[in-house]
């Protein structure tokens, strides 16, 4: 009963979990997706589909920056990197990922520069101590880190730091969410929204979600209760047939967004045409680019980017994972040659990563708030 | 990464005012403020930090919220560790955390 102790209210979680029960018409199978991989991670720490009825079924969406990524991507990002006197700058979260060569730390133990950084800020500070080196900072993430390379890349021009660039991968979270209605393969009810990218976006870019295609939004926080309350109100307003916009988030997600973020990240970035997303293929503007007024800070700009493109190992079904058209578990490597120590894509990888949430509180069993809540 | 961080803001930098230094559970590390430049906060206020840069002002009862949902995700020390990892120049030592344990 090691976690049951730090769940706060759990007579709360409970009432909310019968409340659900009630408001689930028992006739109908609801699919709710949950955006962000923050909330996949929580979902099966937290072991909340445990408390809820089997015609609630939780569907895992594809908010994992490092999920979504194609490996051509990370590819690229290295072959750049093998250029002398370079130093790669990536976050921790990317370190593992596997390029088809290999990961970026398995590159450094070849040999290469390759730095952990935690935050964009710091490789631009790699830059500034290591003027005969250039540093180029791997960039991913959606919204909630788009803005701060973006003011990143302001500084590096003010302070004219030439020897520092940016691979930007950065990717927005609506597009991706059109490309899934848009599916064919795919029935939705209803999306319990992405906290910290509604932060900087706020919630009116999901109005379209709620008027065009009739579903419910409701943005969440990432604690047990936050997730069902979540879950309560997209079932409320599914019994009402209402379809709009509601903020559960509210002690940190404002309506309007950050708008001095959205500025900062207009100012340097551009909606490419088209960008690959793994498992969904080329959706269209769904991915920010540098503009050429920070020509010199884009290493898409400055270097020749091979533009390689693999398709994932054969067996390995990421794509469909990321989808949610498939449970990890029907993935034929899950667990024998996919494990989080010898991952073979990367939902394996990080601590959002559907696979690896799985994996480790699902596929190991640990104790539940299901459990704590009926003790 | 997509870890958001509550920290206290200790003080702004006199050289550098887009800079302020934080605390977080007792570690001290300089974060950017540009992002909040429309309503900037001064010391006393907290913050939510994505990768180094302050993102949104929140309450200290908020602030408390957050620190502990990231201990029930599990994410606490890696949060910390990433506040750690932070290089921007730091003038204050940290002193050992007190409220919250890692
Ligand atoms: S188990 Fe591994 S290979 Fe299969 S979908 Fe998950 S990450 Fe991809």
């Amino acid at each position: 009963m090691k976690f049951v102790d730090e769940f706060r209210a759990p007579e709360l979680i409970a009432k909310a979990g019968e409340e659900i029960r009630k408001l689930a018409d028992s006739d109908r199978h609801y699919r709710i997706m949950e955006v962000c991989g923050g909330h996949t991670h929580a979902i099966y720490r937290f072991g909340l589909k445990d408390l809820l009825p089997a015609n609630v079924e939780l569907i895992h969406g594809p908010g994992c920056p490092v999920c979504v990524l194609p490996m051509g991507r990370i590819d690229d990002g290295l072959s750049l990197a093998a250029q002398p006197e370079f130093i790669f700058a990536a976050f921790g979260d990317m370190m593992r990922v596997p390029g088809t060569h290999g990961s970026p730390l398995e590159y450094k133990a070849r040999g290469m520069d390759v730095r952990i950084v935690y935050s964009p800020a710091d490789a631009l500070k790699l830059a500034r101590n290591n003027p005969e080196k250039h540093v180029m900072f791997f960039a991913i993430g959606f919204e909630t880190t788009a803005p701060s390379t973006a003011l990143t890349l302001v500084r590096a021009k003010a302070e004219g730091l030439n020897n520092f660039s940016v691979f930007c991968n950065h990717v927005t979270i609506i597009p991706a969410i059109r490309a899934i209605l848009d599916s064919p393969d795919m029935r939705l009810d209803g999306f319990v929204g992405p906290g910290h990218v509604s932060t900087v976006i706020g919630c009116r870019p999901y109005d379209w979600i709620a008027k065009a295609e009739g579903k419910p939004v409701v943005v969440s926080g990432f604690e047990p209760l936050d997730i069902l309350q979540s879950i309560v109100m997209l079932l409320r307003q599914l019994r009402r047939g209402e379809a709009k916009v509601e903020n559960q988030y509210t002690r940190v997600v404002p309506w309007e967004g950050n708008r001095a973020a959205l500025r900062v990240m207009a100012e340097v970035f551009e909606l490419r045409p088209y960008f690959e997303w793994r498992g969904l293929g080329f959706i269209s503007q769904s991915a920010l680019k540098i503009r050429e007024s920070y020509g010199t800070w884009d290493a898409e700009q400055r270097f020749t980017v091979p533009g390689i493109r693999v398709t994932d190992p054969k067996a390995a079904q990421c794509g469909e994972v990321l989808k949610g058209v498939l449970k990890p578990t029907q993935c034929k490597l899950f667990g024998r040659e996919c494990t989080p120590e010898q991952p073979v894509g990367a939902l394996m990888v990080s601590s959002e990563g559907s696979c690896a949430a799985y994996y480790n509180y699902e596929h190991r069993k640990p104790i539940t708030i299901a459990n704590a809540a009926t003790r | 990464m997509c870890l958001a961080i509550p920290g206290q803001i200790v003080a702004i930098d006199s050289q550098n005012t887009h800079l302020a230094t934080v605390d977080v559970v007792g570690v001290r590390r300089k974060v950017d403020l540009g992002l909040l430049q429309d309503e900037l906060p001064v010391p006393g206020d907290w913050v939510l930090i994505h990768v180094g840069f302050a993102m949104s002002k929140i309450s200290e009862a908020d602030a408390a919220d957050q620190m502990e949902t990231l201990t029930m995700l599990g994410e606490a020390a890696a949060a910390i560790e990433e506040v750690r990892g932070y290089g921007l120049e730091n003038e204050i030592p940290d002193y050992p955390p007190q409220r919250w344990k890692q």
